[in-house]
């Protein structure tokens, strides 16, 4: 692999290169979607695959997202690891039944006979501007069916290595490409190896003592920005960046809560029926005699996503974190 | 009115586009205006005796199996059952058009043909009893999974196909679909992906009359659902569904087809639902007595027979004899439907993912709590 030796600078390319290497290193392994092949995609992710490999590994498809995936399955029902791109969250609606209905329940109605190892990448989440139907967060509803792995980096390391993990996966992947972070370039770890990294588990990005903010995929950098202002005020927060919300890894988010004993989850989602719920209910069950405060949530508002020009009203920001942070304080009546 | 004559329109005049041509000539693709037919016909004296004795055998263990599968669901023992009995000719072509490295996809009411190409019968009701969604392994005969949700493994079959032939195998898949599936977008989209990639697929669309209630002529307003090919660039063929001889004809070529690099084909076999949509229904609300029997009078198995008799290739004797077998089927399925299937609750949480999550090893634990628990109280 002749491109292994430079590292990608910015998310968009690190995932390019995780399809690349894949594709070099495992003949099965076929990109396909709507623009992916002669453009490199709407946002050139896959930039090059298709001069490289050839139209038949990495094909541009019918406009037709149900047909993208429901071929996929047939593909994986025959030895083939197709990774599926959705090219934007909302665009992925139309094939929720083949998503729901085969891609998830194929090796359990087979009792294991029949994995499904398809990569479904969907771009994800505001913050770029879009208009409708360009920026939602739909993580929600692939959390809710079971059979599907449901995975978001938020940086530019765990978008190589989460992707390289995805696409060897036996399983499912709805793999969610933070799109706001898709030029984002690499800057917690810039050391880091571009390794294939297991799919599961959360990893504490600064630690803290004062409270855990609970995060992924684009509210990562929020949080981010929110604990080093926090620090000013003399809250020394601690943020767990969850990378995977199914498998979910309680150990760690556990860990930090019982350490912190305070706890706010951040995510654009809705709140309402959003991952937050969940996140918040299962941390109140196995930490409550920890925690100094209920697990507060920060989440988008219970509406369709804005338009761009309303966006940053919906979108939570660093204040909005903080406020949350202060509220924890105020519960716990500090 | 043309733009100039609007009033206040400015006089515009764009250079002109290339002129358009139609990709591909419509005419080959079209169907006949009447399904295609052997029996009866003069074509029937050249075809092969020996198929027309296999098509009859299993015709007949087809039609024994649809009868044996509806008692069942009446004892309790199926939870429901879609017969396909009237439907018989058109599910053994399926199978018997296919070779044995070649792929089936069929939907709920095709279990005729999963067995026909040798599915276990019991392991072909595992779905309709209740004990598992599938159960068997599709490699073994190369069967996908029945499909409940309607024309969403249409795309699957075009997948696999696509893949097989990437990787230089001559494998055709076949799926098959009901006329009211037609109408999904699923199907659309598979017979769209199907024709651009070339795809070694042969769509099945057994038109039997009715989606559970609904009449073809509120399901489509095509001149014929083998019509819709042409749109999509692959040919249609429409076929009397009834005659198994001329659907094992229009089958065996269409596959022969895909199998030879030829491209998708669509074919529409025209027969009738005998029975109601399943055990559950009523078709007493929806369509007279006089219509059934009509169709009763166009019965693939007597089509088939009456050929066999005036050819003088069925006795009596051979008669008896596939009957016999065909009950040996029923006696056997019968008595394996009778033995109450083995389950294991801890299957639950099997086979959800490659390796369980840390929340399913905590739910699995719970059950094995309760199941003790249930054992002690015992």
């Amino acid at each position: 692999m002749t491109t292994a030796a430079v590292k990608p600078a910015t998310m968009a390319q690190a995932l390019q290169r995780a399809m690349r290497d894949a594709m070099a290193q495992d003949p099965t392994v076929h990109v396909m979607g709507e623009d992916v092949g002669t453009l490199g995609g709407v946002f050139r992710v896959t930039d090059g695959l298709a001069k490289e490999f050839g139209e038949d590994r990495c094909t541009d498809t019918p406009l037709a997202e149900a047909g993208i995936l429901g071929t996929a399955v047939g593909m994986a029902m025959y030895g083939l690891r197709p990774v599926v791109e959705m090219q934007f969250d909302a665009f992925a609606y139309p094939a929720f039944e083949q998503l729901i209905s085969h891609v998830s329940r194929m090796r359990n109605r087979t009792k294991g006979a029949m994995p499904m190892p398809i990569t479904v990448r969907v771009p994800y989440g505001g913050g770029i501007g879009g208009v409708e139907h360009h920026s939602d967060s739909s993580e929600a509803y692939y959390m809710a069916t079971p059979g599907l792995h449901v995975v978001t980096p938020a940086t530019v390391d765990d978008a190589y290595g989460l992707l390289r993990a995805a696409i060897a996966s036996d399983d499912p992947v709805v793999f969610l490409e933070p799109k706001r972070l898709y030029w984002s370039k690499s800057q917690w770890s810039p050391e880091a190896p571009t390794a294939v990294e297991p799919i599961g588990r959360a990893v504490v990005r600064r630690q803290g003592r004062s409270a855990t903010l609970i995060t992924y995929g684009p509210s990562l950098p929020v949080c981010m920005e929110a604990a080093e202002a926090a620090a000013a005020e003399g809250w020394d927060l601690e943020v767990v960046d969850l990378r995977s919300l199914v498998p979910f890894d309680d150990e760690t988010v556990c860990a930090s809560v019982r350490r912190t004993g305070r706890a706010v989850v951040v995510h654009e989602s809705t709140g309402f029926g959003g991952p937050g719920g969940e996140i918040a209910a299962r941390v109140t069950e196995r930490c409550f005699h920890h925690l100094e405060a209920p697990v507060l949530r920060v989440a988008g508002f219970d509406i369709p996503y804005p338009p761009p020009m309303l966006e940053r009203h919906h979108l939570p920001g660093v204040d909005r974190v903080l406020d949350a942070v202060a509220r924890l304080q105020w519960e716990a009546g500090s | 009115m043309t733009v100039q004559e609007l009033p206040g329109a400015v006089a515009y005049r764009p250079t002109p586009p290339p002129a358009w041509k139609p990709r591909t000539d419509p005419a080959p693709l079209l169907p006949d205006p009447e399904p295609y037919r052997v029996l009866g016909t003069d074509a029937a004296a050249g075809t092969d005796p020996e198929l027309l004795l296999k098509l009859y055998a299993q015709l007949v263990r087809g039609r024994r199996y649809n009868v044996q599968a509806t008692a069942l669901t009446k004892q309790g023992r199926l939870a429901v059952y879609p017969s396909s009995t009237g439907q018989e000719a058109s599910e053994v072509a399926a199978a018997l058009a296919l070779e044995e490295r070649d792929w089936l996809f069929p939907s709920y009411r095709d279990t005729l043909a999963a067995v026909a190409r040798g599915l276990d019968p019991v392991q072909a009701l595992t779905l309709l009893r209740g004990d598992w969604h599938t159960g068997y392994d599709p490699h073994e005969h190369r069967i996908a999974p029945l499909s409940t949700p309607l024309a969403t493994q249409l795309p699957h079959a075009v997948g696999l196909a696509h893949a097989a032939r990437l990787k230089g195998d001559d494998v055709v898949a076949l799926a098959m679909v009901g006329d009211g599936g037609t109408s999904e977008g699923d199907f659309h989209e598979a017979l769209n992906f199907a024709a651009v990639w070339q795809a070694p697929v042969v769509f099945l669309v057994q038109n039997n009359g009715f989606a559970i209630s609904v009449p073809l002529a509120k399901q489509t307003a095509a001149p014929s659902l083998a019509h819709k090919a042409v749109g999509y660039g692959m040919p249609g063929r429409l076929v009397d569904g009834n005659d198994a001889a001329a659907m094992h004809e229009v089958l065996s070529d269409a596959v022969d087809r895909a199998r030879r690099g030829g491209g998708p084909t669509l074919i529409e076999a025209v027969t009738y639902r005998i029975e109601a949509h399943t055990n559950a229904d009523d078709a007493t609300r929806y369509r007279g007595d006089a219509e059934v029997e009509a169709w009763r009078a166009h019965d693939p198995i007597r089509l088939l027979e009456r050929e066999l008799t005036e050819r003088g290739l069925l006795d009596d004797e051979a008669r008896e004899s596939v009957a016999a077998s065909a009950e040996t089927m029923a006696a056997d399925l019968r008595e394996r439907m009778n033995a109450e299937p083995v389950l294991q609750p801890m299957d639950l949480f099997e086979h959800v993912y490659a390796e369980q999550t840390s929340q399913l090893r905590e739910q699995a634990a719970q059950l094995r709590a309760e199941l003790d628990a249930e054992g002690e109280a015992r």
